[in-house]
């Protein structure tokens, strides 16, 4: 006796995170803070704690936080988010509480409050994306643009002699005591896209379990500022910035500190 | 097999997912959407094997894989 | 001759013309056009661009370079403004000069960035600490945003004291032609209170702490001093169709230039009006308001923003005539027309 094959029904395979808003972004093409919104939505999906979380949006392309994350958002000034998520934190305890922040917001204005915040070790989780220049407001230098990189405000370059060198802020957090995780991916090919998934879902988690501050650093392109099209930046991500801004996890504590 | 769906009014015509398709299932076509953009168009029907790799990269959340 | 010029282009160019050789900032919409100028523009003559880490740092840097004797600028926009208010503060005390440019843009807290006149009351009540004053210039065209920056270089040094510039966005990104022939200048006298190491001399100090017994009480009055000095010298404005007017319209910036046309239109209408243009707004043209209220009947105040500037003059004018104000608060798509501020005009002409 012949059995037909049972037809298979398609189903969608990639549905959009509960947590991320559907609608269209504001980001130039190519930009990716895209898929990086996407995986904190996932992430926030994943723990089952959209209606717990509060997030923290900064001053930048990553403004609009709000239009994108379907859960509680404030709005802070320029580069403070840290020291507003330590307020919420001490506020309500058992809340999810996430900071977003571009590389002028965090590594610049930002640098006293992220700091201190990872040394308090306050469980929050601190999502950092780092493309090289100041994007929102026309491709200014930032503290992570390369040596030699043409910015609106290092028309010839960067000399170190003069603007110092790039910051590198997973490594340097990593340091500080009250850190749990600090680790730095990419999302320029989709192998690095899943790492990162992995990346954000510890830096909530550390967060979850109490152990302290979750900070991962993601690489972007911005094919605007950088005059490349969107193929060309993700190049240069590749090419430029990963070899300065080795991909990685440079602290990933198992339990939190007891007396 | 599988199929990819472009929802064209997210699409800003970045073409990441037609770098990323290991069998050439996508290109810009010569349509534009509302907000100027050449969209992408799937022509890989018999093709797909629904690895999602344009799924995964699109920032836009523009491509719909079903598998 | 005459160039083509956008208004925060020509403060930069001003600056360098004016002899200012260190600039310290932070990028901010919509004021990047000076930094990004000066990062040009700089290397090439010597001079110093450096983008700090924040406004505070940047504010702080403007006042180790002032400290040496040397012109320094800063340009920022509302919310970074606001973060450098203890560092304003700072150089009043310690009397150090430097000139402040503020491109604003619309508040409070991130508000947007299309141009409004909200930073007044930041600019001329000085938004820091302490009982100190701040000379404050509102240009209303890129020939101003030129001029009126030799004028605050100059106004810092002679009596050094950190000075505004209270422009907006409008100013800032729109292009006219400029005459870059250099305004008159003052003579001044050297900086001998500078900080350049003591060879030679006793060493100085540059401080604006006082402990001693009311030594801070002199050094208030002494401060209160200086600035008797800029509001008897120092004050500035335009009068445009003054004489005769029955109803004078008060605006700064570019309510001013808006309220301008409407004037013109309104004159066309029979309509006695004229418009009162303070350039100066700290110190603020109050004797010369007072004047105007003697025969003028009823003042129309002209404002982007809720009502700041309004203050300023219903304390001119007094209680014998009627102040009415019109306020459009921030908003690129809340610039009024000149035909909006005509039908104003009208509803209140005495």
């Amino acid at each position: 006796m012949s059995q037909d094959k049972p037809s298979k029904e398609l189903r969608l395979i990639n549905p959009r995170p509960r947590t991320l808003i559907d609608r269209p972004t504001h980001f130039c093409p190519g930009c990716h803070h895209g898929i990086i919104h996407r995986l904190v939505a996932e992430a926030i999906d994943y723990f089952g704690v959209r209606e717990k979380a509060i997030g923290v949006a900064s001053v930048g392309c990553s403004v609009f936080l709000y239009d994108y994350m379907d859960t509680d958002v404030l709005e802070a000034p320029h580069g403070r988010a840290s020291a507003a998520a330590t307020g919420m934190r001490r506020a309500q305890p058992d809340k999810i509480i996430y900071t977003y922040q571009g590389d002028g917001d965090l590594a610049a204005i930002g640098t006293s409050e992220i700091i201190h915040t990872a040394n308090r070790g306050e469980t929050i989780t601190v999502v950092f994306v780092n493309n090289t220049n100041y994007g929102m407001t026309g491709g200014q230098m930032a503290p992570t643009t390369l040596l030699g990189q043409k910015t609106t405000t290092t028309p010839y370059g960067r000399d170190f002699r003069r603007d110092g060198y790039p910051i590198r802020m997973a490594e340097l957090l990593a340091t500080l005591e009250g850190v749990a995780f600090s680790a730095r991916g990419a999302v320029n090919k989709p192998a690095n896209v899943r790492r990162t998934r992995e990346l954000i879902r510890r830096a909530f988690e550390v967060q979850i379990k109490g152990i302290g501050l979750g900070f991962v650093e993601v690489l972007s392109a911005c094919p605007t500022d950088w005059g490349l099209t969107p193929l060309n930046a993700i190049k240069r991500v590749e090419e430029e910035l990963i070899p300065y801004y080795p991909l990685g996890i440079f602290k990933d504590k198992k339990e939190a500190d007891h007396l | 097999m599988a199929k990819v769906v472009v929802i064209e009014a997210r699409c800003k015509g970045c073409e990441i997912c037609v770098s990323v398709c290991p069998r050439e299932c996508l290109r810009i076509s010569e349509r534009h959407n509302q907000s100027g953009y050449f969209v992408v168009e799937f022509i890989g029907k018999e093709k797909c094997t629904g690895c999602a790799m344009c799924g995964e990269m699109c920032p836009d959340l523009a491509l719909q894989v079903y598998k | 001759m005459k160039k083509l010029i956008k208004g925060n282009d020509a403060i930069a160019m001003a600056a360098i013309e004016a002899g200012c050789r260190f600039y310290y900032g932070y990028p901010i919409t919509p004021q990047n056009d000076i930094p990004e100028y000066l990062a040009r523009e700089f290397p090439k003559i010597g001079g110093t661009f450096l983008q700090a880490e924040s406004e505070i740092g940047a504010i702080n840097m403007v006042l180790g370079s002032a400290a040496s004797g040397k012109r320094a600028m800063i340009s920022s926009s509302g919310p970074g403004i606001s973060l450098m208010q203890e560092g304003i503060s700072y150089m009043s005390g310690s009397e150090i000069p430097a000139v402040i440019v503020n491109i604003q843009r619309s508040g409070p807290g991130l508000g947007g960035i299309s141009p409004s006149q909200g930073d007044y009351f930041q600019a001329t009540r000085g938004g820091g600490h302490g009982d100190y004053r701040t000379p404050v210039f509102a240009p209303a065209s890129v020939q101003e945003m030129y001029d009126l920056t030799f004028l605050a270089f100059d106004v810092a040094d002679q009596y050094r004291t950190p000075v505004v510039i209270l422009a907006d966005a409008m100013l800032g990104q729109m292009k006219e032609p400029l005459d870059t022939r250099h305004p008159p200048q003052r003579e001044l006298p050297p900086k001998t209170w500078a900080l350049t190491g003591c060879a030679g001399r006793k060493p100085q100090l540059l401080k604006s702490l006082y402990l001693g017994h009311r030594e801070l009480e002199k050094h208030c009055w002494h401060l209160w001093e200086k600035y008797q000095k800029i509001i008897a010298n120092e004050v500035r404005f335009e009068e445009v169709l003054i004489q005769d007017a029955d109803l004078v319209v008060v605006a700064f910036g570019s309510a001013a230039r808006i309220s301008k046309t409407a004037v013109k239109d309104a004159r066309k209408d029979g309509l006695k009006v004229g418009l009162f243009r303070p350039i100066s707004l700290w110190p603020y043209p109050e004797k010369r308001l007072e004047e105007i209220a003697k025969s003028a009947k009823a003042f129309l105040v002209v404002e982007l923003n809720t009502g700041q500037m309004l203050e300023d003059v219903r304390m001119s004018v007094g209680k014998d005539k009627p102040v009415h104000f019109y306020g459009r608060p921030p908003g690129a798509d809340s610039l009024p027309m000149p035909v909006e501020i005509l039908d104003q005009i009208r509803e209140v002409y005495p």
